[in-house]
């Protein structure tokens, strides 16, 4: 089992008193691909980030059981979680204008990644970033080693995120919200490599997303998420006898191109869901 | 309402918008799809006198527009924007953000008009006196509608309205947008890269890319598939299967 856990709990310390952002979550990953999805502030983001530890400081983290492999991530040292994050455990955020280095190449920074973890010259490192490249299906790999970040699309700046993430060839990768910046054609294009790439490499993925629907297509399981409780479990393909009236709320309120509807269908918030 | 005909935008080199052209009567929605940098907001910041720099021909209602806009053609067309957090002044309250337009334009009746704003875009009146920070990202966008509707506009052009929200909020949202139209005869012109979207609000949509409008099409056509540019099949094809994965309806 990659990823177990149990009850987790996270909460900050505000002006007006103590805000808890996840409240009780568990979920147990192996080698299989899970999306999470929730609206802002459901807790999502944070739920995955403790699991590689890289919460803020303000951050009061506890849980019965956050592991990772069997090791104890609450309890585990600096330097372990050091040889988890990025090593066994890769994460891609939603923009990588944020994410990469505006002042390196894009071959110096994947060839960093490669050498941060798994040593060896620089030539070889360089060739690495340059077949990585072509793993994520960049054209002209070798020309685009030498370009700029700015110098990119979205959806190829995406694609060097995943190369630098796949580098020292992890065993979970997680996607926080990896495609929503960007267009429809390019989000489809970069989930299926995501999708191939976890797949052919025996991955596991956590997948986190507003979008129900574009989850559930990439996903085996779809986890939703409410004011940091869980409030359903599904298998991707069972979107459609999702019980939770948040989640048929979710999916009721989409526009729909296939059934039109004059007025659309709003969520009403129950506040017994925020007890969960 | 709008006429635009053979409209071209350039940056530099660069020709961002190659001849463009479309009408939307009044009282209408058109709709303009396509990916980033097909030049869809381009469209929409030179129509509304954003960017200066243009050719071709724009009427608003018969009148032919020039690189710049009056006063009197605000008064009429108003923009409502993608982000919500950067269309506001994060130092004005949302009363002071709704009473500028009236004070620029001269309307009296301040504060009267205020609270009709915010009951007609579904606002409690406890927000009058908050700042953008202390508001959530729908309830900003709905002061950022609010705030255009003050000038009595006959024209909306929105770009992405509402592609920073989430999805319940976004419903909210484009409801509100189709009962206003309704209320006030408004005329729209949306720019989203979300085809759904576009089609749920706009009966006539322009699909472009590359700086080209390959195609105007109708909603109708749009779902039926009857799409006839192969860019507008393939967005189509797109959201159609995202929608329900089970369901890839072919064109």
């Amino acid at each position: 089992m990659l990823v177990e856990i149990d009850n987790l709990r996270i909460s900050f310390a505000t002006p007006s008193g103590v805000e808890h952002a996840v409240r009780g979550v568990s979920l147990e990953l192996g080698q299989e691909k899970l999306g999470i999805v929730g609206e802002s502030g459901s807790g999502k983001s944070l739920t995955a980030r403790a699991i590689l530890r890289l919460l803020p400081s303000a951050a009061q983290v506890s849980a019965d059981r956050l592991r990772f492999d069997g090791i104890d991530i609450l309890a585990a040292p600096e330097n372990v979680l050091r040889g988890i994050r990025g090593r066994r455990a890769g994460l891609i955020l939603q923009d990588p204008k944020y994410s990469l280095n505006p002042v390196m190449t894009v071959g110096r920074q994947i060839a960093e990644a490669w050498r941060v973890h798994k040593g060896g010259s620089r030539r070889v490192a360089a060739q690495a970033a340059v077949d990585l490249l072509e793993q994520v299906r960049i054209r002209g790999p070798a020309r685009v080693a030498g370009l700029y970040p700015h110098e990119l699309s979205g959806g190829m700046g995406q694609r060097v995120m995943i190369a630098m993430m796949l580098a020292p060839d992890p065993e979970l990768l997680i996607a926080d919200e990896p495609t929503s910046a960007l267009d429809a054609t390019v989000q489809a294009e970069i989930l299926r490599l995501i999708d191939d790439l976890v797949s052919r490499r025996g991955m596991g993925l956590i997948l986190i997303s507003h979008d129900l629907p574009l989850v559930s297509h990439f996903c085996d399981r779809v986890m939703v998420m409410y004011a940091g409780h869980v409030l359903e479990r599904l298998a991707a393909g069972e979107l459609s006898r999702a019980q939770h009236p948040y989640t048929r709320g979710l999916l009721e309120c989409l526009p729909s191109l296939v059934h039109p509807r004059v007025r659309l269908a709003t969520l009403a918030r129950d506040p017994a869901w925020l007890v969960g | 309402m709008i006429e635009v005909q053979e409209l071209r935008v350039r940056f530099g080199e660069t020709e961002a918008v190659k001849g463009v052209s479309f009408r939307v009567p009044p009282g209408d929605s058109f709709g303009i799809v396509g990916e980033s940098g097909s030049g869809k907001s381009t469209v929409l910041r030179a129509l509304s006198g954003l960017n200066p720099n243009w050719t071709g021909r724009m009427a608003l209602d018969g009148t032919a527009l020039g690189p710049n806009r009056d006063k009197s053609f605000f008064r009429r067309v108003q923009m409502v924007f993608q982000d919500p957090y950067g269309s506001l002044h994060p130092r004005q309250t949302v009363d002071r953000a709704l009473s500028e337009p009236l004070l620029v334009h001269g309307i009296g009746n301040v504060e009267s008009r205020i609270l009709q704003a915010l009951a007609e875009v579904a606002l409690p009146e406890s927000v009058r006196f908050r700042y953008p920070h202390q508001l959530s990202g729908g309830q900003r966008q709905r002061v950022a509608i609010a705030r255009a509707l003050m000038a009595e506009p006959d024209v909306l052009l929105l770009d992405e309205p509402t592609s920073a929200l989430d999805v319940s909020v976004q419903a909210e949202v484009l409801n509100l947008l189709a009962d206003l139209q309704r209320r006030r005869g408004l005329t729209y012109v949306l720019v989203s890269h979300n085809l759904a979207v576009v089609a749920h609000l706009c009966p006539v949509v322009g699909v472009m890319q590359g700086g080209e409008m390959v195609e105007q099409i109708s909603a109708d056509d749009l779902r039926a598939g009857r799409a006839r540019h192969p860019h507008t099949a393939e967005l189509r094809t797109l959201s159609v299967e995202l929608e329900d994965p089970e369901e890839v309806v072919g064109t």
